[in-house]
């Protein structure tokens, strides 16, 4: 399991910074825009303080990235949970624009009820909404944090696309 | 000629002028607010080409661009970045607004302004231009820097501060009996206060109140409450601007994301013409008598905007050249400094007539110099570019 440290930091009005340094010595972090923009920064060993090489990436670009890095720490990390309850599963899903839970409450979907999956957890903005109630109103471009069975995830993705 | 085919020829005219200059701005990476600045000079009452029919349309132009900058200054940050700077960057805030607000005043009344006069004078050598700051952050490449949530922090510090600044400036500005002005200035905070408590509760309501699916509405809707406010205000005394700032604060979340998107270019056209506007209201005859009073005023507080920079960023635990970075980039003044000595022209007292040119001439030393004395700080002798110094890795320390 991945044990390097990662420093957070929120930068008020452009949005979040990640960084750590590396066994280099060269501090290596990323700033995620409210706008989902990611900024990927690297500064020298001699002035660990300005971001010498940056490199800006779209959303897609960062998938990509982490896909060639093989997997983010949270991932491995919940591979490992996914190994000691046997049978759960847990996944992401985001709410693209044209759901029709777009505006809806979670409790107006009674998703839960309906297929056995439960959401844990929104990601908003890069911003966490841990335990969202059924009050808790979906937005088009949250990630939901979905528990359940793999049928369960599967009919509620479906759930999300189509209502 | 007609008189509306000449309008839409001096506005055209103005805008394209303005995009020039912002194209110009860009390719010597510089902020356009100063080249504005200037246009305005040019093209006002004894400047170069004086617009004859446009001037009307220009000036309401520029009370909807004050009421956009105020509003998206109001959205820029959530209420939950205004609490956490409240608990956390008390320290620096308070440090950045007695170092810089001091001169001002002080500065206003060496200089004869009157107390009034030097009250708005303090606020205008306070604020520094989070617009120019942002820009000079993100051109520079800072934003992964690690004085960088210094320097912004003292930016959020100075946007609360205005919060409250901007009621209490707009009550001493009518004037009127000491009981009166305290008690007007006590309710335009209690109301301030009540705004600030409903955002950080209700502000995800609020926006969902204000906002549907549809761009359209959304646009329409905010822009309209926000005038609505604004006349409100402006009717019980307390500035327009105060209005459309407290809207701002009062929507948050999602809807605030949203609704900056929107708002942004309406901001950018009328801001210009904002700027274009305080120019233009400026007797050039009186900016050689400003020049050097604005001078010896932008070299002080460019000082102590350096210096609350630097302890900030020591406090953080930054090194030399990061709190040298932090200190100058807060040097640059802009639109605020400009909406306060608005507010101030219009005030009482013998001096209010002189704070125009003053602020006209500060804001230009200092948004040109200030972004200047950043690139200088970020070339100083040890913090080359490039050259990335690697240590060698050391076998077997992790597995």
């Amino acid at each position: 399991m991945v044990t390097t440290p990662i420093d957070q930091t929120p930068l008020p009005g452009v949005g979040v910074r990640y960084d750590f340094t590396t066994e280099e010595g060269l501090r290596l972090g990323v700033v995620h825009h409210h706008s989902g923009r990611r900024e990927l920064f690297l500064c020298p060993a001699d002035d660990p303080d300005s971001a010498r090489v940056t490199l800006e990436l779209t959303e897609d670009e960062a998938h990509a990235l982490i896909d060639v890095l093989g997997g983010s720490q949270i991932v491995e990390t919940l591979s490992v949970l996914r190994q000691q309850v046997e049978g759960l599963g847990i996944d992401w899903l985001t709410l693209d624009p044209g759901s029709p839970y777009d505006g809806k409450t979670i409790g107006d979907g009674r998703m839960r009820t309906r297929t056995g999956a439960s959401v844990v957890a929104v990601l908003r903005a890069s911003e966490p909404h841990p335990a969202p109630g059924p009050d808790f109103r979906l937005l088009a471009g949250d990630t939901l944090v979905v528990v359940g069975t793999a049928e369960g995830i599967g009919a509620l993705g479906a759930l999300l696309r189509t209502g | 000629m007609h008189d509306q085919a000449l309008l839409w020829l001096e506005l055209g005219g103005l805008l394209l002028g303005l995009g020039l200059l912002a194209r110009l701005a860009s390719v010597i990476g510089l902020s356009p607010i100063p080249l504005y600045l200037l246009g305005g000079l040019a093209v006002g009452e004894g400047g170069l080409v004086p617009l004859v029919t446009s001037e009307g349309f220009i000036e309401i132009g520029a009370d909807l661009g004050v009421i956009l900058l105020l509003l998206m200054l109001g959205l820029e940050y959530t209420a939950s970045e205004l609490r956490r700077e409240l608990r956390f960057g008390a320290a620096p805030g308070l440090l950045d607004l007695v170092a810089s607000y001091t001169p001002g005043v002080a500065a206003g009344l060496i200089l004869g302004l009157g107390p009034v006069p030097s009250l708005f004078l303090g606020g205008v050598t306070y604020i520094s231009s989070s617009g120019v700051v942002a820009k000079l952050l993100a051109d520079f490449g800072w934003i992964g820097n690690r004085e960088t949530p210094v320097v912004l922090s003292l930016l959020v510090f100075e946007d609360l501060a205005m919060a409250v600044l901007l009621p209490v400036l707009a009550v001493v500005a009518i004037g009127g009996s000491p009981g009166g002005a305290i008690l007007s200035v006590g309710a335009a905070l209690a109301l301030v206060a009540l705004i600030l408590a409903l955002a950080s509760r209700h502000g995800e309501t609020a926006g969902r109140l204000v906002f549907s699916g549809s761009d359209e509405v959304n646009l329409l809707t905010l822009v309209g409450v926000t005038l609505v406010i604004a006349g409100v205000t402006e009717q019980v005394s307390v500035s327009a601007a105060v209005g459309a700032f407290l809207v701002g604060i009062g929507i948050s979340g999602e809807a605030a994301r949203r609704a900056r998107t929107l708002l942004t270019p309406l901001r950018d056209l009328f801001a210009a013409v904002f700027f274009v506007f305080f120019g233009l209201s400026t007797d050039p005859a009186a900016i050689p008598g400003a020049l050097g009073p604005a001078a010896a005023l932008a070299a002080v507080t460019g000082l102590t905007k350096l210096g609350t920079g630097w302890w900030a960023a020591r406090r953080a635990g930054v090194g030399r050249h990061g709190r040298a970075r932090a200190g100058a980039a807060l040097i640059a003044r802009g639109e605020f400094s400009m909406i306060i000595a608005g507010l101030g022209a219009t005030a009482a007292g013998a001096g209010s007539g002189r704070l125009g040119p003053l602020a006209a001439v500060y804001v230009l030393l200092t948004a040109t110099l200030g972004p200047l004395a950043a690139r200088f700080a970020d070339r100083a002798p040890g913090s080359r570019r490039g050259g990335l110094r690697r240590r060698p890795r050391v076998a077997g320390r992790r597995g």
